[in-house]
């Protein structure tokens, strides 16, 4: 039985969460634990907290996230960002984190991947893969692989990377459309398609979820494993559990919200 | 809880003592055989697992606690470690304190499963209260599904979820990841630990 996980994503800095989250009745908005502890009540499946600290110097706080969320909150959670070494990722998940997550650093030198899968697993070595659409010569898929936020182009085959880091160890992959994040139109269904059917370790879909009837065709037109979204959540428009009840009457078999 | 310097144990001590257990992580004999329960964790590979622990010198403190009659808790590959062998190691031997070969998950299914996934429980002390409940599983392997197993996931067919032989159980599934069920089983082993405390204070007074 596949069972969809769904799994809201945080934004953190210097181990505070930032950007527009807008619950009703946050003691503080900023507190990564308080935050964890709404979404897990609502039934998220895991949690993905992506550290966008700008210097390294601070990284520590982001650590120190990782031990706080981990006395007190009891789901699963990944740490992507800025995880450069075997020693970054030791530390995070010494820290309590589930997995974590290598997207910039694992282009930059592959290798990366199979040492986080030697050392503690594949099965925590989460590869982030930021794709837009591209019609470049050597780009066979259509999907070319981004980094820097979606700003910078690789020349990398997304298919073909997912191979690859597949091979080298990676256990999970987190697509992200960077064509469809913060657009609200949707995931991009050809994308995720294309990358389900290349690999056999699960795919988290990401990246343009603007209404709860986004959430089921990622799985049943796309493939997806897992759904992520952020901003729908925050803002408080609609909860974990009414995602979990959209997925359920579509016909997608998830754990129940609560 | 035994530390063998792998992955993160730090969210199962946590668990564990929001379930009432006073839980330590420690590789000290003394400790160890003090202890009225004991816990094995595991994360990652089964071999690799099984050369921390020898690294450690815990292989031989984790069959003198399984043996010994107290409540022993093995946790994902912590329960594959229990087993005599298995097919992610070949040739490497397990604890051998339950029979058989762990082996891979059915073809069919992606492999690690990565999800959470619903118990079908037979009646245990450790399973008390969970039929149907979720729990959330990470593994690409499982035991097989024999006498001992306690319960199971529908996962391309049956696979084993728990396991139990006498005062040696365990989970494939990962309770400290599991929200409230998870809290739940492990409060039903603390509640075993509590119980084996007073029989034993029983039998000496």
């Amino acid at each position: 039985m596949k069972v969809v996980r769904v799994i809201p994503c945080l934004d953190v800095e210097n181990g505070r969460v930032v950007k527009g989250i807008n619950f009703v009745g946050l003691r503080d908005a900023g507190d990564p634990v308080e935050l964890a502890a709404v979404y897990d009540a609502q039934g998220a499946d895991e949690l993905v907290f992506l550290d966008i600290t700008a210097s390294s110097d601070n990284r520590q706080t982001t650590v120190d996230m990782a031990t706080a969320v981990a006395e007190q909150v009891f789901i699963p959670f990944t740490i992507g960002g800025g995880i450069r070494t075997v020693e970054d990722a030791r530390r995070l998940l010494r820290a309590g984190a589930d997995k974590v997550s290598v997207n910039s650093a694992a282009v930059s030198r592959p290798e990366l991947v199979a040492e986080i899968a030697a050392e503690f697993g594949n099965q925590c070595c989460v590869v982030a893969v930021d794709g837009r659409r591209s019609d470049r010569p050597g780009i066979e898929s259509g999907f070319e692989v981004y980094v820097k936020g979606g700003r910078e182009a690789t020349g990398i085959d997304v298919v073909q990377w997912v191979r690859r880091v597949v091979a080298l160890g990676a256990g999970e992959i987190l697509l992200t459309s960077m064509d469809r994040d913060g657009t609200r139109e949707g995931f991009d269904l050809a994308m995720t398609a294309a990358v389900t059917a290349a690999v056999d370790v699960p795919v988290i879909a990401s990246g343009g979820v603007g209404s709860l009837g986004h959430f089921a065709p990622a799985v049943i037109e796309g493939g997806a494993d897992a759904v992520l979204a952020a901003s729908i959540f925050h803002f408080g428009e609609h909860t974990v559990a009414e995602a979990k009840a959209a997925l359920t009457a579509a016909g997608v078999t998830v754990r129940p919200a609560g | 809880m035994l530390d063998y310097a792998i992955g993160n144990l730090r969210s199962a001590q946590k668990a564990l003592q929001r379930a009432g257990a006073d839980a330590h992580l420690t590789a000290d004999a003394d400790e160890i055989a003090a202890a009225d329960g004991v816990v094995l964790p595991g994360v990652g590979n089964f071999g690799a697992c099984m050369d921390a622990l020898d690294g450690t010198g815990l292989t031989d403190q984790a069959k003198v606690a399984a043996t010994s009659g107290r409540p022993f808790l093995g946790i994902c590959v912590g329960m594959q470690l229990l087993y005599e062998w298995s097919d992610e190691s070949p040739g490497r031997p397990g604890l051998g304190l339950l029979p058989g070969t762990i082996r891979l998950l059915p073809d069919g299914v992606k492999r690690p499963q990565m999800q959470w996934n619903r118990l079908a429980v037979s009646s245990h002390p450790l399973m008390r209260g969970l039929e149907g409940q979720w729990m959330y599983f990470v593994h690409s392997y499982a035991a097989q599904v024999d006498e001992n197993v306690i319960a199971t996931v529908d996962y391309g067919g049956p696979v084993a979820a728990a396991a139990a032989r006498g005062n040696v159980w365990a989970t494939q599934f990962h309770p400290e990841k599991s929200a409230d069920a998870g809290r739940h089983l492990l409060e039903n082993w603390v509640r075993t630990v509590a119980d084996s405390i007073a029989l034993l204070r029983q039998d000496h007074s």
